[in-house]
């Protein structure tokens, strides 16, 4: 995009798809805003007229709202370090020659394929059930008590679930990234006395930098809001209630839509607020 | 410090043999080119030298020490890459202190060398940016900054300079050539540009299908090539190279005279023909000329003013003193 030409043009070319996706996210939006300042109750009277900021009042001092946000930062926390420190290794690890690399490159992509209700739930029934469950098992076998997962270690659980879903997407971005990095620079850096430990430091992990902010950035809106783990493993229980989890309970379970809009603001702000941090941390990577 | 020496070292790619036996000393301070077509080997020979790849037998020796197993990082050389190679993310002065920082060099000795190694290369203005800020022969100033800085036996160079302007890389050309005078450290060079090799080289190794079809001083390939190949390959325009009846006559299989040993004349001479493409450089004119009884045409050099133009019939006469003789294996009657 060098020349004032060429900048006007992307300019007019771009405008359909900005504008469209401009409108698909504008009218949810302002219907959030709308119903967050009614009391509106589905199965109990309706629309009841406007409230002003009750909904936000009351969704921001109920118990739930403070551990609720607590829940959201730990698990996308818990799963960007992850998906991140493992994608690394697993690429470093595809990228060396070795027998069946192609195969064994669609098996770590697999678990991207799978739907989350479903690998949830394959997680939840086969692997942490504490009676039927392998884990349980191999606890067993070593004569150790079996854990209930779910309840017992319910945040570190769905970490685990989530984390597994995600760890191909990270792989595979990484992963190309590592094929594009020029061998001759790990030559001259070896020829120059780096150990392996100072060439992952010094050239794989600085030419990485940009595919990890990527990575980090497109993971954080899409773990923001999960939900499917959540409703098929703890139900919300066990202090995995997320803030997509309480807005759900909120509407469906509570059938009190101007609350739950409420909630929406807020989760809005949220993700606003946990952009600003990214993009001031690892936003500079995008540059040049 | 830098004798290198290479006994009986093959390379294989799996089944592709792309080194066979091959023996070679490189002396102390000497600036050795490797020239050769382009797959013959040359990277690879240099590579394994380096220590980037093993080799699949025989033995490398570095100043008498058995080098064979030793990484590359402890061989002491220094190694300039085609497409220089440079860490993209760190700036100039980062690059040159890399291999410093490495060997664990303290920071002040680390300023000074790099601050000299700046000043000899012409990059003082340039050590905060970053390599992509930089011109084709700048980052290649860089890249040899990073080698001079760690002070090795050696330096390696692959075809430093392909990727360069023509005028830049004469430039670039005194500029290793004048670093060899002043470092008299030794260098080995790859490259297949052959005016390269004739300007730079004390010693020429002309490789093909990584076999050395021979070793010498740029003179001594020059003056007496030691079969087809090299004569062919050393000296620029080509050597014309004559088979039949015309190398018969001399008792050869093939003769070979060079485009400056040729007289021309536009009244007697030993072969008469026609003048094809002729291309004026100024100082000289090569003429092409096409000579009855012959299949391919002659290459002929005159002076830069000579009055000759495309369909004139010329008499050529080659110098029977410079006239190299081959036999039916392409070796060189003595
Ligand atoms: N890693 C490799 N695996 C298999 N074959 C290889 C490998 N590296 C090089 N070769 C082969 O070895 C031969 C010599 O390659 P090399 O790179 O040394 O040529 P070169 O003389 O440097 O050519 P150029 O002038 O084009 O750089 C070539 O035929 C090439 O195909
Ligand atoms: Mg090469």
């Amino acid at each position: 995009m060098a020349t004032q030409h060429s900048r006007s043009a992307a300019r007019i070319m771009m405008a359909p798809a900005v504008i469209l996706l401009l409108g698909w996210m504008l009218v949810p939006l302002l219907m959030t805003l709308w119903f967050s300042f009614k009391k509106y109750l589905p199965l109990r009277g309706g629309d009841l007229g406007w409230v002003g900021f009750d909904n936000y009042v009351r969704f921001i001092s109920s118990s739930s709202f403070w551990p609720s946000i607590q829940a959201t930062l730990i698990i996308v926390g818990g799963v960007l370090a992850i998906t991140i420190i493992f994608g690394v290794l697993l690429a470093i690890l595809l990228n060396q020659p070795m027998w069946g690399q192609g195969i064994v490159r669609i098996l770590v992509i697999a678990p991207f394929f799978v739907m989350p209700t479903v690998s949830a739930l394959v997680w939840k029934n086969m692997f942490m059930d504490p009676v039927n469950g392998l884990f349980a098992h191999l606890w067993k076998f070593f004569g150790a008590e079996p854990i209930s997962w779910l309840s017992e270690a319910s945040l570190q659980s769905i970490i685990l679930i989530v984390s597994w879903q995600w760890l191909p997407f990270a792989t595979l971005i990484l992963l190309t990234a590592i094929q594009s990095l020029d061998s001759e620079q790990l030559e001259a850096a070896e020829m120059d006395g780096a150990s392996p430990l100072s060439r992952f430091g010094y050239i794989t992990l600085p030419h990485l930098s940009r595919a990890i902010t990527v990575v980090l950035l497109i993971q954080t809106i899409f773990l923001l809001s999960i939900f499917a783990e959540i409703f098929v493993t703890t139900q919300g229980a066990f202090g995995t209630k997320t803030l997509t989890y309480l807005i759900y309970q909120r509407v469906l379970e509570s059938q009190n839509v101007g609350l739950g809009s409420a909630g929406g603001v807020y989760a809005i702000i949220l993700a606003n607020i946990v952009a600003i941090f990214l993009m001031r941390i690892v936003g500079k990577n995008l540059d040049a | 410090m830098g004798q290198i020496k290479l006994e009986s070292v093959t390379k294989s790619f799996g089944p592709v043999e792309v080194i066979p036996p091959l023996d070679l000393t490189i002396e102390d301070g000497e600036f050795t080119v490797f020239v050769g077509p382009s797959g013959c080997g040359k990277s690879t020979l240099l590579r394994l030298i380096a220590g980037l790849e093993d080799i699949t037998s025989g033995k490398i020796s570095i100043d008498g020490q058995d080098a064979t197993h030793v990484p590359p990082a402890k061989r002491g050389l220094a190694m300039v890459f085609q497409s220089y190679a440079l860490y993209p993310h760190m700036s100039v002065r980062k690059n040159i202190a890399f291999p410093m920082k490495m060997a664990g060099v303290p920071v002040e000795e680390q300023n000074r060398r790099i601050e000299a190694a700046a000043a000899a290369l012409n990059l003082t203005d340039y050590l905060d940016r970053r390599p992509g800020q930089l011109s084709g022969g700048q980052r290649q100033r860089v890249a040899i900054g990073r080698a001079i800085v760690r002070e090795p036996g050696a330096f390696l160079f692959d075809e430093p300079l392909s990727n360069l302007d023509a005028a830049l890389r004469v430039g670039m050309r005194l500029e290793i050539s004048e670093l060899h005078k002043r470092l008299k450290t030794t260098m080995i060079y790859v490259t297949h540009d052959q005016v390269e090799a004739m300007t730079m080289a004390d010693k020429i190794v002309v490789l093909q299908a990584g076999v050395i079809e021979q070793v010498g001083s740029p003179l001594e390939l020059y003056r007496a090539p030691r079969n087809v190949f090299v004569a062919g390959f050393i000296g620029s325009p080509k050597m014309n190279l004559l088979t039949g009846p015309e190398a018969a006559k001399h008792n050869a299989h093939t003769i070979g005279t060079r485009p400056e040993h040729i007289a021309i004349s536009q009244t007697e001479g030993t072969w008469s023909g026609t003048i094809g493409v002729s291309e004026h450089l100024g100082s000289d004119t090569f003429f092409h000329v096409k000579c009855d009884g012959f299949d391919d045409p002659l290459t002929v050099r005159a002076g830069g003013e000579v009055a000759l133009k495309y369909g004139d019939k010329v008499f050529l006469t080659p110098d029977l003193t410079q006239l190299h003789r081959f036999d039916a294996q392409g070796l060189r009657i003595a």
